[in-house]
């Protein structure tokens, strides 16, 4: 380092061990006094080379290899691999586990949000309201778990169909589950978005423009958070979305206005929960009768993946937004080519943009506002005039603590 | 949301008409699903390197597309690029995909950047530089996106021919041990015992572990 650069801009770097993704990230920012001028960022800090596995790996083998992309979402990338061969080789899966599908893909929504809302207020400094939101998002969980018989690596979709089947003796339990989260959903909205204090550290936070969203191409709750109109649910019917009215919730319908800011985020993320529960229900009471997967025996189905020729493009909506698999056969075993592009591949240089001008105490919920893996940051390294030290994740949590603290006197 | 809703077809008709030419091979796939059996489509174009940036240009006069990803393939002799876009989202059942497919000869494998066009391109651009070893030109950001700052030069991963990775790096890992040319460690190791420490010297306490 520059003996000159001593003076303002300061460099601080936050990472390389990041809980935003799952990846881990490394965050450079310039700061002037508390305000960040720029920001850069190097995602790929473990890169686990996914991909090339795949491509020598079958179609059997991957899916749960895709299983475990993503410790949260269990489901997503598995469909959306699967959709993207069952186009490649024309299989036609079933009705029944169209929608069976589709309800495990929303209760992965529910436990993805609620455990987002947690992180969220935890950043903030409101841990009673983690402790409430990860109670109630064990519901979800348990549910998953009686459907699955897992509570993460759900092991349940298959190319070609679903592994279990939904018996009528499981419909109380998601019922129950459901009708809990439906009475409570009032008390969430109540205790996020008529506190003051919430309102004061998330108003006008974080502000991605929807120029900005439509631009950097962001996906999910961070673009609807700035009024874009998209959700694959609605426009881009697969599964069971397409025998469904689901429509894309925007801020404005709720608050009447959009700003683009953390708020905004939690108000998109907090309603798709109630949303969700309306959507299983829906699913339960329409599901058709029938098989639940195109070929229940495995050596046929690897049979017909090997024959299969062709490109194919799977895409649902992920809890964070599109999550999409380009897949190429070409008549051998393993895929030729294969592109998991997840959710937060293309949120991530939102970050850019929302960052900028923002406090350094604001930093741990503006990162978190797009994505919910906020799992353990580990560390900030501070460099100051050639000086290495250490800063917690605890001090930076402090730090947004006491900033809320402040507000609240 | 601007404009009416146009149909794959009447896309696919905007293309041949402005660069026909340049179109190798054009198609529309599609999908039903569910009980309504709603389709969507994915409208597929092989086109020239040179129409690229034209092609997109198009698809941006329709209405401001979304871009998902860009995809690849190593094709022995070429390398295939496919761009894949989605336009019209935000209306109900009528979001589509777009994809152009480009293909490269290893002896020439640039591409001119998009991310002026479209800002988010960035990414896909960085990543496809390290993974496939295509030259993006005029890309505003060229440094790596995912892989280390110590990944060997001149490989790689996604590569099936010879820069692709090396055995050497894949197999037998458990024989490679902690790389020598590392930097220093910030924080002093402490004495440690157990599987990281040399073989104890003091006789008494053999360690378990066979390192």
């Amino acid at each position: 380092m520059a003996p000159d650069e001593k003076k303002a801009p300061y460099t601080v770097q936050i990472g390389p061990v990041h809980p935003a993704l799952k990846e881990p990230v490394m965050f450079t920012f310039e700061m002037e006094g508390e305000q960040v001028k720029a920001v850069d960022f190097a995602p790929g800090q473990t890169h686990r080379g996914i991909e090339w596995m795949g491509m020598r790996r079958n179609p059997v083998q991957i899916v749960h290899l895709t299983d475990r992309i993503c410790g949260i979402c269990g489901v997503v990338h598995t469909l959306s691999f699967s959709l993207a061969v069952e186009q490649i080789a024309e299989i036609q899966v079933p009705e029944r586990a169209d929608y069976i599908r589709s309800i495990l893909h929303e209760f992965e929504r529910i436990q993805s949000h609620l455990l987002w809302a947690g992180v969220a207020a935890h950043e903030l400094g409101f841990d009673s309201l983690l402790h409430l939101t990860w109670r109630v998002r064990e519901q979800a969980m348990d549910v998953i778990e009686n459907l699955t018989g897992n509570r993460v690596n759900y092991g349940i979709v298959q190319v070609g169909g679903v592994r279990r089947d939904i018996a009528p003796e499981q419909h109380p339990a998601i019922e129950q589950c459901l009708s809990a989260y439906e009475g409570l959903l009032e008390k969430l909205l109540n205790l996020f978005l008529d506190d003051r204090t919430i309102a004061m550290r998330c108003r006008d936070c974080g502000i991605l423009t929807r120029k900005d969203a439509i631009e950097l191409c962001t996906v999910g709750p961070t673009a609807r958070a700035s009024g874009v109109n998209v959700d694959l649910r609605q426009d881009y019917p697969y599964a069971a979305y397409g025998d469904l009215d689901v429509r894309a919730i925007l801020p404005e319908q709720h608050m009447g206005e959009t700003h683009g800011d953390v708020f905004d985020r939690i108000v998109v993320r907090l309603l798709e929960v109630g949303q969700s529960c309306q959507i299983i229900r829906q699913c339960l009471s329409e599901m058709p009768a029938g098989p639940i997967t195109a070929e229940e025996k495995l050596a046929k189905l690897l049979l017909i993946c090997k024959k299969a020729q062709g490109e194919a493009i799977g895409r649902v909506e992920a809890p964070r937004g599109e999550c999409l698999h380009y897949v190429r056969m070409d008549g051998k075993e393993s895929p030729t080519a294969w592109k998991v592009k997840a959710s937060s591949y293309s949120n991530l240089m939102s970050w850019i943009p929302m960052l900028i001008g923002e406090q350094i105490a604001d930093i741990p919920i503006i990162v978190a506002s797009i994505d919910p893996c906020l799992s353990c940051t580990d560390r900030v390294a501070v460099v100051r005039e050639g000086q290495r030290s250490i800063l917690t994740k605890e001090y930076l949590h402090r730090l947004s603590v006491e900033k809320t603290r402040r507000l609240q006197r | 949301m601007t404009g009416s809703i146009i149909s794959p077809q009447q896309v696919m008709d905007r293309f041949t008409a402005r660069i026909g030419s340049g179109i190798r091979e054009a198609r529309i796939s599609e999908r039903r699903e569910g009980k309504k059996k709603n389709p969507h489509y994915t409208i597929w174009l092989e086109i020239d390197k040179e129409l690229l940036r034209p092609a997109i240009e198009i698809l941006m006069e329709i209405r401001f597309p979304h871009l998902s990803v860009i995809g690849a393939n190593d094709l022995g002799d070429s390398i295939r690029l496919v761009y894949i876009f989605s336009i019209q989202y935000g209306e109900v059942k009528s979001e589509y995909m777009v994809t152009f497919a480009v293909t490269l000869p290893k002896t020439d494998l640039t591409i001119p950047t998009i991310s002026d066009l479209i800002p988010g391109a960035v990414f896909g651009e960085r990543e496809k530089q390290e993974f496939l070893g295509v030259k993006v030109v005029g890309i505003p950001d060229s440094r790596r996106l995912f892989l280390p700052e110590d990944f060997p030069a001149g490989v790689y991963p996604w590569r099936k021919d010879e820069t692709g990775i090396p055995p050497g790096m894949v197999k037998d890992l458990w024989a490679s041990r902690r790389p020598a040319n590392r930097p220093a460690p910030v924080v002093e190791i402490k004495e440690v015992s157990g599987i990281n420490a040399e073989p104890a010297k003091e006789s008494g306490q053999s360690p378990k572990e066979d390192n």
